[in-house]
């Protein structure tokens, strides 16, 4: 065969592609041949929750349950406590709803309040690495792989919802569960809906937690869901609604 | 060369010394550990096999557990079924740690002996803690 230079070289450089070609195939493919699957299906759904202040009393139930189970860390110092659920008063919910002439119980009363999983989360627009991001079923999931630690997502959210951990959270978890992560120095962390439940079908631990039944949970997109039902018979209300992120919380006042 | 008497034995004394770390070495190479895998929960296995055979576990499961990270944070699958059909829930806490119980003398002891750090475990609870 003959071949010029030229040709010889264009040759070489094609071999060379297809070396790369190769090799490239290899990196992205899984290590393994197996399957993945889910107990529950996340497809076509849209979690949501409807806390019915009007049963919620004194008690620290659900706060208690979740902080419990998940390894949330409990730091005395106001400016670096970490919380996924925690109770608030009225102004301090509805900042933009109050007036001077509620009743004393309106004024009294503390709302649990936790992540929205907002369905336009601004949290998500603005992380720089995708490590908060919106699932298909409506969960708005924080990976702690790919977290920096920026707290872009905290300036984001206007519901405060986030928490940065200052420091190493173990020294501050009394009774640690062997069973769920912790975080680490340098992460931010919030409330993941019990993501870990919804896949094996089960209810949140704030839901379940609840002695009075003031929180129910369902998918929104199901018209028979116990969500869609209250939300058709009560008087609804939403944080914030004004800032269009769509909160997948509602309250009963 | 002047000095020659001087330079030559000093270059000798700075080779020797640079390469020092390197030959002091030879023939000194630690043992491999030995894998600790004397735990009630494998001894109570009827077959005692990891999620898939010994030797893909040892050269992949880092990989293994990367591609669980995210087929279950960010993909939001829970389930594993391994090439023999067998089914297992995917975690690193509650699936491999619940019979690979002793970290130290599993985990950690190759990784010491190879020096790596994977920061598996600053978040993961592991072993005795």
């Amino acid at each position: 065969m003959k071949m010029d230079r030229r040709n010889f070289i264009r040759m070489c450089g094609l071999g060379l592609l297809g070396l790369g070609a190769t090799k490239a195939d290899k990196i992205f493919a899984d290590v393994t041949k197996s399957k993945y699957l889910r107990t529950a299906s996340l497809q076509g759904k849209r979690w949501a929750m409807v806390i019915d202040s009007r049963k919620c009393n004194d008690c620290d139930d659900c706060v208690a349950a979740c902080h419990k189970v998940h390894n949330v860390p409990d730091i005395n110092k106001k400016e670096q406590e970490v919380k996924w659920i925690w109770k608030e008063g009225f102004h301090g919910t509805f900042p933009d709803l109050g007036h001077q002439y509620m009743t004393e119980k309106l004024e009294k009363r503390l709302f649990p309040i936790l992540c929205n999983h907002c369905d336009n989360p601004a949290c998500v627009r603005v992380c720089p690495t995708k490590a908060t991001f919106k699932r298909e079923d409506g969960v708005i999931m924080m990976d702690y792989h790919r977290c920096i630690g920026c707290r872009y997502c905290m300036a984001g959210c206007p519901y405060g919802a986030r928490s940065f951990n200052f420091q190493d959270p173990r020294p501050y978890i009394k009774n640690m569960n062997n069973e769920y992560p912790t975080r680490t120095k340098g992460v931010v962390e919030k409330c993941n809906f019990c993501a870990e439940l919804l896949v094996k079908g089960e209810l949140p631990l704030c839901v379940q937690a609840c002695k009075k039944g003031a929180i129910t949970f369902g998918d929104l997109n199901d018209p028979a869901s116990p969500v869609r039902k209250i939300l058709e018979n009560e008087a609804t209300i939403q944080r914030k609604p004004s800032l269009g992120t769509y909160p997948s919380v509602y309250y009963i006042v | 060369m002047y000095d020659k008497k001087i330079i030559i034995p000093i270059l000798a004394v700075i080779v020797v010394v640079l390469t020092y770390p390197i030959w002091s070495l030879f023939g000194k190479g630690a043992a491999a550990p030995e894998l600790d895998l004397n735990t009630p929960e494998i001894q109570a296995l009827a077959e005692k096999e990891c999620i898939e055979d010994t030797e893909f576990m040892r050269s992949n499961h880092m990989e293994l557990l990367n591609e669980w990270r995210i087929k279950s944070v960010r993909e939001g699958t829970n389930v594993y079924v391994a090439s023999d059909g067998q089914e297992y829930e995917m975690s690193l806490q509650n699936t491999c740690l619940s019979c690979h119980s002793n970290k130290e003398n599993f985990c950690d002891s190759c990784h010491s002996y190879a020096e790596v750090n994977p920061d598996c475990w600053d978040c993961h609870v592991g072993g005795e803690l």
